[in-house]
């Protein structure tokens, strides 16, 4: 007991406290993943579990790999949910950046109650916030036949619709995701711009600069970094949902975390779902390193 | 300057207007009679009287309550012991890895930490006969492992703001390094651990996506539920079911709010008159 109580003091507690986070991330994260890795080059045999290393198949398969580059199926999903994710994207840039801009112009005391309102949906419940876009883009909701008027009222007779097709579509993707990852897109940008100092702008003022000059060359320059953080953090779930175009989606039209799903549950093809999630890791790998590399050489300029 | 910036406050209305619309949209229409869940029949609130003898819906909220307590509690402990391993033990044989292992499930996509979960345990289960069943302990160990990352870059972020004075000034005084790490840090911390144990707990009781790979027969917690019905349509039992809940949550975060403002605005007058009687 006594050595017990020694060895804790000395490097035990300092063990431990390493220790168990480690084996546990090791354990339930790192071999999970490198299982997936081994399981894309396997070949997927009608067995239980369907999958096989040896026996007359070769050791290693990279058939899964060259399916996703072969197979228009797996092409065309990769295009549609890097497509949708960087429209979702620049639409968040575009509506988040002026928000953003806002916050840091209003009150004190008014910014930390929109600051909350802000950071509210994000505390509610993802799906639910899916599911009320699904109540207002309905055929007879009262926001799309509001919208079928309008639009009926502004183009000409010949272009009148019924109802507008909104649900089912990857237009119906994109807005839910702009929805659902906003928040995302304007905290980072409101605390990169929130640090900005006052004066410059003052100054640039009054060296004769109009305001949107101002904008240009005075204030977008200085918020770059929180465009990358937040547009990192909207692009890269967003390429990977798989809830969004489940409910709103296109089925014919399927995205990458569809297949995925699809490709393991239904088709029971293990080494496919497998290849198909490490090509898409390594999309994501991407960017996710340009990023670091661009903060650590940012920090060793500060 | 002193021009007040029309354009961009219409922009933060109708910001605002897209966060909170389809919310309210769907809050009104949980009272709606009408059975057509988007063609109003006039009020009622019969929806909410049905859920309360809804046993479906209580057993799943039970079970995604008890996943969400679980798991949270468990992350917290793991989750601030990987970010003081991270700030406070220096250089220890494979930080690199342990540092990417705790933002690593960040960015995985929720389909892939779902896919690889359930491929570990359908093979652990061949292999070691471990996990026989599918259900309240795989759900509760896939949620542990994705949540308690976040607590890690929530605590992590607050240690590395820390004034270590105190620390080393306990540890002067003659507190064991884990003394001090008890009775110095942790209680320092705890707000921060508190935020991170409210984080892991709200992504529980929230995850779809994991929860619906690693659940086995007869485990459905609260969003699986209501994932399986709004995968088939927009119903009003679901919109009075999420009116409660967002109204449950959106109660909560605004009353934590205004409690951590005011702890957060004694704690600076108590400092300001302590300078002072020092002064």
């Amino acid at each position: 007991m006594a050595a017990l109580k020694a060895w804790f003091d000395r490097r035990g507690w300092a063990d431990l406290i390493v220790g168990l986070p480690y084996l546990w991330l090791v354990l339930f994260f790192l071999l999970p993943f490198l299982i997936v890795v081994a399981m894309s080059v396997a070949t997927k045999t009608p067995t239980a579990p369907p999958f096989s290393f040896g026996g007359e198949h070769p050791w290693i398969n990279f058939d899964g790999y060259a399916r996703i580059f072969g197979d228009a199926l797996y092409v065309r999903a990769f295009l549609i949910s890097l497509g949708n994710a960087a429209l979702a994207t620049v639409f968040c840039l575009l509506i988040g950046y002026p928000m953003a801009l806002a916050l840091t112009r209003v009150s004190r005391s008014w910014r930390n109650i929109l600051l909350m309102l802000v950071i509210l949906p994000f505390w509610t419940s993802f799906l639910l916030r899916v599911y009320a876009w699904m109540g207002l883009m309905g055929k007879s909701s009262w926001f799309n036949t509001g919208l079928t008027d309008l639009w009926n009222w502004v183009v000409p007779i010949d272009w009148a619709v019924k109802s507008i097709p909104m649900m089912h579509s990857n237009f119906a993707v994109i807005l839910v995701m702009v929805y659902t990852y906003l928040p995302f897109m304007i905290l980072p940008l409101y605390a990169s711009l929130e640090r900005l100092d006052p004066t410059l702008d003052e100054a640039a003022l009054d060296l004769g600069s109009r305001p949107w000059q101002v904008f240009l060359d005075v204030t977008l320059p200085q918020s770059i970094p929180g465009i990358i953080a937040g547009g990192l953090l909207v692009f890269i779930p967003a390429a990977g949902e798989l809830v969004i175009p489940t409910l709103v989606g296109d089925a014919a039209s399927p995205m990458i975390g569809r297949v995925i799903s699809d490709q393991f549950s239904q088709a029971r093809d293990w080494p496919m779902a497998s290849s198909v999630a490490v090509a898409l890791l390594a999309i994501m790998v991407i960017p996710t390193m340009a990023y670091n590399h661009y903060q650590a050489r940012a920090e060793g300029l500060k | 300057m002193n021009r007040r910036p029309v354009f961009l406050l219409t922009v933060l209305g109708f910001g605002f207007a897209f966060f909170y619309v389809p919310i309210l949209s769907m809050i009104v229409y949980s009272f709606n009679a009408s059975r057509l869940a988007t063609v109003w029949g006039g009020f009622s609130t019969k929806w909410y009287m049905s859920l309360w003898s809804n046993t479906q819906v209580i057993d799943a909220l039970i079970l995604s309550l008890k996943i969400a307590l679980v798991s949270a509690s468990i992350a917290t402990i793991l989750g601030t012991m990987a970010a003081i391993a991270l700030v406070r033990m220096g250089k220890f044989r494979g930080r690199t890895l342990f540092s990417g292992l705790t933002t690593a499930p960040l960015i995985m996509p929720e389909v892939i930490t779902g896919v690889s979960s359930l491929i570990f345990f359908l093979l652990l289960a061949q292999w070691i006969g471990w996990p026989s069943q599918r259900g309240f302990t795989t759900i509760t160990l896939a949620h542990i492992t994705f949540s308690m990352v976040f607590v890690t870059t929530i605590v992590q972020a607050r240690l590395l703001q820390f004034d270590r004075t105190i620390e080393e000034a306990a540890m002067d005084l003659g507190s064991k390094p884990w003394q001090v790490l008890f009775d110095i840090t942790l209680p320092v911390i705890s707000p921060a651990i508190l935020s991170g144990w409210l984080l892991a707990f709200t992504i529980s009781l929230d995850d779809v996506v994991i929860t619906s790979f690693t659940t086995g027969p007869g485990s459905t917690t609260l969003p699986l539920l209501i994932w399986s019905k709004v995968k088939l349509g927009v119903t009003p039992d679901i919109n009075a079911l999420a009116t409660l809940m967002v109204v449950t949550v959106g109660l909560c975060v605004v009353i934590a709010g205004i409690v951590m403002n005011r702890a957060e605005a004694r704690r600076l007058a108590d400092e300001r008159l302590a300078f002072r009687a020092n002064g």
